[in-house]
């Protein structure tokens, strides 16, 4: 036990140092955003300090806390991240990135909260159907008249009143945390299978009934809230879950086979669909129209980058459509170049890595596959945009997690961090129960 | 479990390793060719967030500045002359490109120039990009008084200093303000600009560099130093008292203006004007007047002035032609024919006359300078061409004075009180029209500062009855005074 306690505070020691480092990045960003403009230091650069470095520490003594043995790096990369995301929105728009602090330091508060309330994940197992209904419930609300919002073609959005926030990000939470319960319970009977079809078997209707809900869920989505990224990310994540949770590479096919049918219908259906296919495929004749802008803005801004970049507000990413939410990779792209990009790519795939190494090493399934899931998502979620600002896969408009501006991502991202810590401090304290 | 759970994790980084080969190939391997994409609008407004140096007169007038705006370029180019200096200054526009001294001297006046980079650690992390001020040869009053005098005619007036090649002024009626061209909007710009490009008269065209015209009789000056430097004639050569010579390999004949009958010695026929004589030169010359010519930059190299685009190169009777085609060598001698010219390159036919056959490059630019004040370049005057020996140009020194001074002198209209000018007259033929008055001159005569050439385009308000003597003399008199006698006599 003694050995214990000293990893872990190893490793909360090792998230205050790196902690630092995170701290360091970001204000160095903005001391040189502001050289940029002038030889003087930016007022506010004293409150900036204060702020960041309390928020950070608040973050930190809470998993000193509240998960001591979790794991050091998730919360200093999730911070530098942040940190980096938050220069470029100040870079790009003042106004933006005065409500983005406001919304790190909500996320923060969601942080803190989520440690508080898990203490045990095995507790949410409880709650699985409860999380499926609130998912839906929240997946439909800006299809709602008079709450919903329709904004740049998406219907995404919900009001109250002066408060707007994308139901889409707690939901994705949220059915992470259905579909780890459901797999938990059904994934022998799906995994087993009870009837044949010559060589392939499969489980009864019923056990795959949520997989076909899951799945008209994501085109329901598609269709009427004309939310490509998350349509792909929710299939994406469950058809990778079910795997997991079964080890039936059947499953992946089968999903890959569903998704290849939804994506062709959606081609034919779909004007945006087809307009966006055919931005990916060759955006160079529509350079000044809807299919092809962006995404050239894109590229001229990655190019205009290079190797070690413009500098911090040096460029003019300016040009680039929603460089603040969908966009900012291009941003940061222009002003910090390909190793700014690199290094923020491999931010995230410390991240992820942590995530899956959480997973493997929970001793509980549940955990396994809520701590899979929850990666999956940043994963992919990471995959989606950047491969489509860059032209690797056709343009879906998601945020960068932890970068884009946007406060309902930054709260889930926040609230999927503090779950993926307390697992990991799961993974040290909890005694493997069969 | 942890099995499909490690395959699902290699294949997220799988695709975070396509990520890293796609920014690889798109910011390393492709760069270059967006960053060189001209659709890439940064490649058209990187020199447009940054601040430029002034653009001024060598008296102080400001053409061009940089003024704080308001939209993400942060400056605005704007010309507080406007038209009167558009042909010069050019102008600075994301749409059209930049031209004239915008484009000619854009490095200086970014302060790419090393020699404006700062030389201490102060300078570079000093907040404000070194701008370079460019000082230009021309001045306001010259300029002025070069418009006032064509008094909205149609029409150019260039002025050269003498010993450096220098443009004093450079003025082309009708000119264009530069300012709406330099508007950050695009759709405004390209309006403004198919609006110019569709008036009749083309005020966008800088007459007075980039327009060629026949040079009529002003080119006898060209004529009359070929001639003598080859020895083919001398001042007292004597020529037939004739009304009209016939043109050879056709059944045309040469007349003299108004059909008059004149001759007698070179002297004479230089200050009359008399054609036949001149045409009988060109005709004696045959290939060598178009050698000559060459020497004063026809059928050669254009001017190579520092704007941008150039100057037009000027034609003339071309070099081997003589023996198929003699009547354009008689027509060339007296400036018909083919020939057509600048009246810039004729502004530079007199300053060589002026400078004892030598013409200097013409510019300009006079000097460059940091934003403190200090000179970090000066235009280092260079002979461009020398095209006839001292000697020659001293005799066409003293006929050009005739044509001013001597009371049959064609161009006396160009007097003026207690200054010696030398000049030539010039009436050219185009068809479609009312002749072109050509003045050519240089003041004083005794030791020269100045050489204009001023064309009226269709002789202005004259009409057919227009003269180089009558139409164009007279500006160039209005302009020589301003210049020499300061403006309160102008």
């Amino acid at each position: 036990m003694i050995s214990v306690v000293t990893a872990g505070r190893k490793r909360r020691n090792t998230e205050l140092g790196l902690g630092f480092l995170a701290v360091v990045v970001t204000i160095g960003g903005y001391i040189l955003l502001a050289l940029a403009n002038g030889p003087t230091l930016p007022p506010d650069l004293g409150a900036l300090l204060a702020g960041i470095v309390g928020l950070y520490v608040i973050a930190h003594l809470a998993v000193r806390r509240l998960a001591p043995h979790a794991d050091g790096t998730l919360l200093p990369l999730a911070a530098v991240l942040n940190g980096i995301g938050f220069v470029t929105i100040t870079r790009l728009d003042r106004n933006l990135a005065r409500i983005q602090s406001i919304w790190s330091a909500v996320g923060v508060a969601a942080f803190v909260l989520t440690l508080l309330a898990v203490r045990r994940v095995r507790t949410l197992e409880r709650y699985t159907y409860t999380f499926a209904l609130a998912a839906l419930g929240l997946l439909l609300v800006p299809l709602v008249p008079h709450l919903g919002l329709t904004v740049n073609g998406a219907r995404i959005w919900a009001h109250l009143g002066p408060l707007h926030f994308q139901p889409g990000e707690p939901a994705k939470v949220l059915w992470v945390a259905f579909f780890a319960g459901y797999l938990t319970q059904k994934r022998e009977l799906l995994s087993a299978g009870s009837r044949s079809i010559g060589r392939l078997r499969l489980p009864a209707a019923r056990h795959l009934g949520p997989l076909l809900v899951t799945w008209g869920v994501s085109i329901l989505v598609l269709v009427f809230e004309r939310d490509l990224g998350s349509s792909l990310l929710f299939f994406a994540v469950f058809a990778s879950m079910l795997y997991m949770a079964t080890e039936r590479s059947a499953y992946l096919l089968g999903s890959l086979a569903l998704f290849s049918a939804g994506a062709v219908t959606a081609y034919h259906l779909f004007g945006h669909v087809r307009d966006r296919v055919q931005g990916w495929l060759n955006p160079w004749p529509y350079r000044t129209g809807p299919k092809g802008y962006q995404i050239i803005q894109s590229w001229y801004a990655f190019a205009a980058g290079g190797v070690y970049g413009k500098g911090i507000g040096l460029g003019i990413p300016d040009r680039i459509p929603y460089a603040s939410t969908d966009f900012i990779f291009a941003a940061i792209g222009e002003e910090l170049g390909l190793i700014g990009t690199l290094a923020i790519v491999a931010c995230f795939l410390l991240l992820v890595g942590s995530g899956y190494r959480i997973a493997v090493e929970s001793p509980r399934p549940f955990s396994k596959l809520f701590a899979a899931g929850l990666t999956t998502i940043l994963g992919l979620q990471t995959f989606i945009i950047i491969g489509g600002v860059t032209r690797m896969i056709p343009l879906t408009g998601i945020t960068l997690p932890f970068v884009s501006y946007g406060g309902s991502s930054l709260v889930a991202n926040f609230v999927i961090l503090a779950l993926l810590l307390r697992m990991s401090d799961e993974c040290v304290t909890d005694e493997p129960a069969r | 479990m942890n099995h499909a759970i490690r395959r699902v994790g290699v294949v997220v980084v799988l695709l975070f390793v396509a990520i890293v080969a796609q920014l690889t190939y798109l910011q390393l391997v492709r760069a270059n060719p967006l960053n060189r994409d001209p659709h890439n609008i940064r490649v058209v407004t990187r020199d447009f967030v940054r601040e430029r140096g002034d653009i001024i007169t060598s008296d102080g007038a400001v053409l061009a500045r940089s003024i704080p705006a308001k939209d993400q370029l942060k400056f605005q180019r704007t010309y507080p002359l406007g038209a009167l200096f558009g042909h010069i200054t050019g102008y600075q526009s994301i749409t059209l490109g930049n031209t004239g001294v915008e484009r000619e001297y854009d490095s200086e006046l970014l302060g790419r120039d090393i020699r404006l980079q700062g030389h201490s650690l102060a300078d570079l992390l000093n907040s404000h990009n070194p701008t370079g001020t460019v000082v230009l040869t021309l001045t306001r009053t010259a300029q002025e008084a070069a418009k006032a005098a064509l008094h909205g005619r149609r029409g150019s007036v260039v002025v050269l200093d003498v010993k450096t090649g220098g443009i004093v002024a450079s003025y082309s009626e009708p000119s264009f303000d530069p300012t709406p061209l330099a508007s950050h909007d695009t759709t405004a710009v390209q309006k403004y600009f198919t609006a110019l490009e569709a008036l009749p008269l083309h005020p966008d065209l800088p007459r007075a560099y980039r327009e060629r015209y026949p040079a009529g009789s002003t080119f006898k000056v060209l004529t009359t130093a070929v001639g003598l430097d080859t020895g083919v004639v001398n001042p007292t050569s004597p020529f037939p008292r004739v009304t009209n010579i016939p043109l050879p390999q056709s059944n045309k004949t040469l007349s003299n203006f108004g059909h008059e009958r004149c001759g007698g010695t070179l002297a004479e026929s230089f200050t009359v004007s008399c054609n036949t004589t001149f045409a009988r030169i060109g005709l004696t010359l045959g290939d060598r007047l178009a050698t000559g010519i060459t020497a004063f930059g026809i059928n050669a190299p254009a001017p190579p002035i520092d704007l941008s685009p150039g100057a037009a190169g000027s034609v003339g009777p071309k070099f081997g032609t003589f023996s198929t085609n003699q009547p354009f060598f008689a027509l060339g001698a007296i400036g018909q024919g083919d020939v057509a010219v600048t009246p810039l390159q004729m502004a530079l036919v007199a300053e060589s006359v002026a400078d004892n056959g030598v013409i200097m490059v013409p510019h300009v630019m006079s000097e460059i300078r940091a934003s403190d004040g200090t000179v970090v370049r000066r235009y280092h005057a260079s002979v461009w061409r020398r095209t006839m020996t001292p000697g020659t140009a001293a005799i066409l020194n003293e006929f050009m004075r005739s044509v001013v001074a001597s009371p049959n002198g064609t161009g006396t209209a160009a007097r003026i009180p207690g200054i010696t000018v030398a000049g030539k007259t010039g009436t050219a033929e185009a068809p479609g029209g009312a002749p072109h008055a050509w003045f050519i001159a240089f003041a004083p005569a005794e030791a020269p500062k100045y050489a204009i050439a001023v064309l009226v385009e269709r002789g202005g308000d004259a009409g057919s009855e227009a003269t180089g003597g009558r139409v164009a003399a007279p500006v160039a008199a209005q302009v020589l005074t301003a210049l020499l006698k300061g403006p309160a006599s102008g």
